[in-house]
C-alpha cells in the first residue's frame, strides 16, 4: 500500500532540506565575521590577569557596606532618581501634548473637505519628523550631550528624559488617538466646532484612559532609564554606582545593585497597579 | 462607572502633582540659569559646533567599521541570549518540577532586572575595554528577557503530546524537542527578532562604558570636544535605528 510504504520509508527525505542547508550556510557565513568583529575570544576572560582582577573585584562584594551614612546616601540617590524621572516625564508631557495635538491627522479641519491643504500637511509632517528625531537618539546620548552643556548632575538627566520621552509620547499619543473611534470629533468639526473643542469633547473622552496609562508606563521606564543615565554623570543612583565601580568598591556596588533592583520592582508594581485601576 | 473613573483620575492627578512638587524641591538644579540668555547662547554655540558633520574618507571608513561592530555585537549577543534563554526556559517552564521552576525564574528575574549598561560596566572591569564585554552584557540581560518570554510561551502551549511521549519513557528534553518546540518555533523566532531590534539600539550606547561600537566612538569624540565627528556618529546611529525599525516592521509583517 502506498500509504504504509510512505510511512515506513527506510530512508525518509526531509522535504525542507534545501532550505535548512541554505539557512545554515547563510548563518555560518554571517557568524564568522561577527565573531571576528566582536573580538569573541574567551581567553580574554580566562587569562590569568583578568581572572585575578575579577576575583579581587568580586571578593570585595562581601561584606556589603551597610553603615547608616552610606545607606542614607543610597536612599537619597534613589529618591533623586525618582525625582529626575518624575520631572523629566512631566516636562516631556508638556512638550508632547501640543506636538500630538498638532500631529493628529483626524482632527484636521482642512481634511474634512477633499484633501488636506498643503500648509497643514507640511505642518503635520514637520511634527512627525520632530518626534522621530527626538526619539531615535537614545536617551543616554541626550544625557551625554546635556552633561557637556549644563554640566554633571540632575539637570542633564531631566533634560535628556524630557526630550527623548517627548518624542516617544507624542508618537504613541498620535497613534492611540488615530486608532480610536473619531466619529464624534469629526461630527463636531463638520458642524463648525473649533479644533480645540473637538479635541477636548470629541477625542479625549474616548481615549483619555489609554493615554494616561501609557504616560504612567513611561514614568516607570523613565525610572529605569534615569538609573542608567547616571552612568554618564546625569545624577541619581546610577552616578553613585558608577563612582563606586570606578573605585572598585564592591561592597558599595552590591548594595546599590540591590537598591536599584528594588526601586525598579517598586516602580513596576506601582505602575501596574495604577494602570489596573484605570483600566 | 464613569464617576468612579473620574474619581480615580482626580486622585492620580493629585498624587502626581505632590510627587512633582517634592521632586522639584529635591532637584536644586540651576533652573534659572538654564533658561537665561547666556546659557541659551552657549547652547546655540554648542549646537552650531556640530555642523558640518565630519565626512573625510578615512573617518567614514572607521564609522562604517564601528557600525558593523555594533551590528555584530547585537546579533551575537541576541543569539547567545536565545540559546541561554532557551536553556533556562525549560526548567523555568516547570519541566522538572516546581522547585526548579521557582529557582530558574528567580535567576531570570535577576538577570533581567540589572540593565545591560550595568552588566557591561561590571564586565569591562573583568575583561578590559572592547566589544566582547558589550556583547556578553547584552547576552546576559537579554537571556533574562528571552528566557522569561520563552518559558511563558512554553507553558501556554498545550502539553498533551509532550506528556504522552514523556509518559512512554522518552526523556523530558527529547520529548520536548519533538512535541512542544515545533509548535512554538515561530513565536520564539519573532521574540528573538524583537529583542535583536532592541539590542541594536542598546549596542549603540553600550560603548559609553567602553564596550565597543558606535557608542565608544561617540563617547570618545564628545570627550575630546570633536563635535563634527560626534555629529557623524550621531547621524549613523539615527540611520541605523531607523533602518532597523523599518526592516523589522517589514519582516514582522511577512511573518504574521
Amino acid at each position: 500500500m502506498p500509504v504504509s510504504s510512505a510511512l515506513y520509508d527506510p530512508a525518509p527525505h526531509d522535504p525542507a532540506w534545501r532550505g535548512r542547508v541554505n539557512g545554515a550556510m547563510v548563518f555560518l557565513v554571517l557568524l564568522l565575521p561577527a565573531l571576528y568583529l566582536s573580538e569573541a575570544n574567551p581567553a580574554t576572560f580566562l587569562g590569568a590577569d583578568s581572572l585575578k582582577a575579577s576575583y579581587l573585584f568580586v571578593k570585595t562584594f562581601w561584606p556589603p557596606k551597610l553603615d547608616a551614612d552610606f545607606l542614607l546616601l543610597v536612599l537619597h540617590s534613589a529618591w533623586k532618581t525618582v525625582a529626575i524621572a518624575t520631572v523629566g516625564v512631566s516636562l516631556a508631557l508638556v512638550l508632547a501634548i501640543p506636538l500630538a495635538a498638532l500631529g493628529v491627522r483626524v482632527l484636521s479641519v482642512s481634511a474634512l473637505g477633499t484633501r488636506m491643504s498643503p500648509l497643514s500637511q507640511a505642518l503635520r509632517w514637520l511634527v512627525r519628523v520632530t518626534a522621530i528625531v527626538l526619539r531615535s537618539v537614545p536617551e543616554i546620548v541626550w544625557a551625554l550631550i546635556f552633561v557637556r552643556t549644563v554640566g554633571l548632575g540632575d539637570t542633564a538627566g531631566v533634560m535628556a528624559i524630557a526630550l527623548s520621552y517627548a518624542g516617544m509620547l507624542a508618537k504613541v499619543f498620535i497613534d492611540i488617538v488615530e486608532a480610536n473611534d473619531h466619529s464624534a470629533a469629526q461630527a463636531l468639526l463638520a458642524n463648525g466646532s473649533s479644533r480645540f473643542a473637538a479635541l477636548m469633547l470629541g477625542t479625549l473622552p474616548t481615549c483619555a484612559l489609554e493615554l494616561t496609562s501609557y504616560a504612567v508606563y513611561r514614568w516607570e521606564c523613565a525610572i529605569r532609564a534615569s538609573v542608567v543615565m547616571g552612568f554618564v554623570g546625569a545624577g541619581g543612583l546610577g552616578q553613585q554606582m558608577e563612582l563606586s565601580m570606578r573605585m572598585l568598591a564592591g561592597g558599595e556596588v552590591i548594595v546599590m545593585l540591590v537598591a536599584f533592583v528594588g526601586l525598579t520592582a517598586i516602580a513596576d508594581v506601582v505602575s501596574a497597579e495604577v494602570r489596573r485601576v484605570l483600566a | 462607572m464613569m464617576q468612579n473613573t473620574r474619581w480615580h483620575g482626580g486622585w492620580l492627578l493629585l498624587v502626581w502633582l505632590v510627587l512633582l512638587a517634592a521632586s522639584l524641591y529635591t532637584l536644586t538644579g540651576d533652573w534659572g540659569g538654564f533658561v537665561s540668555l547666556d546659557s541659551m547662547h552657549k547652547m546655540g554655540q554648542f549646537i552650531a559646533g556640530f555642523y558640518p558633520p565630519a565626512h573625510t574618507a578615512p573617518f567614514l571608513q572607521k564609522l562604517a567599521l564601528a557600525t558593523c561592530e555594533t551590528l555584530a555585537i547585537s546579533w551575537l549577543g541576541s543569539l547567545l541570549a536565545a540559546l541561554w534563554g532557551l536553556g533556562l526556559a525549560l526548567p523555568a517552564a516547570g519541566l522538572w518540577g516546581k522547585s526548579t521552576r521557582r529557582g530558574a525564574r528567580l535567576l531570570l528575574n535577576i538577570l533581567r532586572s540589572v540593565p545591560e549598561l550595568v552588566w557591561a560596566g561590571l564586565l569591562v572591569i573583568a575583561a578590559g575595554l572592547g566589544p566582547l564585554p558589550g556583547m556578553l552584557a547584552l547576552a546576559i540581560h537579554t537571556t533574562g528577557v528571552l528566557g522569561r518570554l520563552y518559558a511563558d510561551s512554553i507553558e501556554n502551549t498545550p502539553a498533551a503530546a509532550f506528556a504522552q511521549l514523556h509518559a512512554l519513557g522518552t526523556p523530558a528534553v527529547s520529548a520536548w524537542c519533538y512535541t512542544t518546540l515545533p509548535q512554538i518555533w515561530p513565536q520564539l523566532a519573532s521574540y528573538f527578532l524583537y529583542r535583536w531590534e532592541n539590542n541594536i539600539r542598546a549596542a549603540a550606547v553600550l560603548g559609553v562604558v567602553g564596550a565597543g561600537g558606535l557608542g565608544q566612538m561617540l563617547f570618545l569624540h564628545l570627550s575630546l570636544f570633536q563635535f563634527n565627528e560626534a555629529a557623524s556618529v550621531l547621524l549613523a546611529m539615527i540611520g541605523l535605528v531607523l533602518l532597523v525599525d523599518q526592516a523589522s516592521y517589514l519582516l514582522r509583517k511577512q511573518l504574521a
